[in-house]
């Protein structure tokens, strides 16, 4: 019995708190509520046998795809009050065409009967593993194809999210590995022997290798500018005849 | 033991149905922000979930939730490339209204 009861208050939970993504009014209310909503899945979820899948969800999806969604709910600066305004004037037809789809969807469900008993004694599985164990059985052998095709479209999620949001401003840092590479470790770098209760100030400081620092450095980055471009050595016998 | 076998597939069904007409209200029948879109996508894709596992279970077959796993993958890339698409369209408009996304007048 008890399971019943909790199968109708996880259901429960769960359509009132996505009816509450849908129309709240802030849209940190509503991804908050759809991690109410993934977490009473979850529950239905464990009631329904498929405990490691009731993790995956409340793992994945509360804990990494809402996070993703909250931050960029909260990046974006728009105007949260201006975005309500009300439904769209096609909403009549939208929840008249909701309705229908939902009372034939019910009916399609209750008329819907097979003998379940039947086939569950033809294909039994082992009673003696867990949840997790079969799906790792089946996962690496019989699905492995899917499964190293889901990989490559996680990684062509991760490319393609990094390709549309990376932003080329002139201002930034950024670095040229051919040229890099190229450097030379005399133009780059300063070896100097320091007295004593003397700082390197005293001596004039480092100088930055400047040249080598123009070269990989990127137009109209931070930094130096063009104008004030000297070499090293000519900076370093500068700084010692004056001294 | 098992739920399905005191009360059947129906009630699954019946919830993911309602959880899925929410996910679809939300898609057309709102004029508010594009992320509201992509979490009814979610929702849609959950009410899915929620069938397969129901047949999994009532089955005894466990290739439902194999499709579960690949169909969590399948939406997590999908989130991850569809919020890139948000930013990268309110960093050009200032807006993520869906009113004014029809720059391109399909």
């Amino acid at each position: 019995m008890t399971p019943i009861i909790l199968f109708y208050l996880f259901a429960t939970i769960m359509l009132l708190s996505a009816l509450m993504v849908i129309f709240a009014k802030n849209p940190v209310h509503s991804a908050l509520f759809l991690i109410l909503t993934f977490c009473n899945a979850a529950g239905l979820f464990l009631l329904a046998g498929a405990e490691f899948l009731a993790i995956l969800l409340v793992a994945i999806y509360a804990g990494a795809v809402m996070v993703l969604f909250l931050f960029v709910v909260m990046t974006m600066q728009t105007n949260l009050v201006q975005l309500k305004q009300g439904l769209r004037h096609h909403a009549l037809l939208g929840v008249a065409t909701a309705f229908v789809l939902v009372i034939e969807l019910s009916i399609a469900s209750m008329t819907w009967h097979n003998n379940l008993s039947i086939i569950s004694t033809q294909t039994g599985q082992l009673p003696s593993l867990s949840n997790t164990q079969m799906l790792g059985l089946l996962i690496y052998t019989h699905y492995i194809f899917l499964f190293q095709i889901s990989g490559l479209i996680l990684l062509v999620a991760i490319v393609g999210a990094i390709v549309l949001t990376l932003r080329k401003r002139s201002e930034n840092r950024r670095q040229d590995i051919d040229k890099q590479h190229q450097r030379n470790p005399s133009e780059t770098l300063e070896l100097r022997s320091i007295e004593l209760h003397k700082g390197t100030n005293a001596l004039g400081g480092f100088i930055r290798p400047k040249k080598s620092y123009f070269e990989t450095a990127q137009n109209n980055s931070f930094g130096p500018k063009p104008g004030d471009k000297t070499d090293i050595h000519e900076q370093r016998t500068k700084t010692d005849h004056s001294t | 033991m098992n739920i399905l076998e005191t009360i059947g597939v129906a009630p699954f069904m019946i919830v993911s149905s309602i959880l899925f007409t929410i996910g679809l209200v939300g898609i057309f029948a709102t004029k508010k922000n594009l992320i509201t879109i992509l979490m009814s996508i979610e929702l849609m894709l959950l009410a899915a979930n929620l069938n397969l596992i129901a047949f999994s279970s009532a089955y005894s077959n466990i290739t439902g939730q194999i499709m579960v796993m690949f169909s969590l993958t399948i939406a997590a890339a999908e989130s991850a490339i569809g919020l890139a698409i948000i930013t990268v369209y309110h960093r050009n408009r200032h807006s993520i209204e869906v009113r004014k996304t029809t720059m391109m007048k399909g």
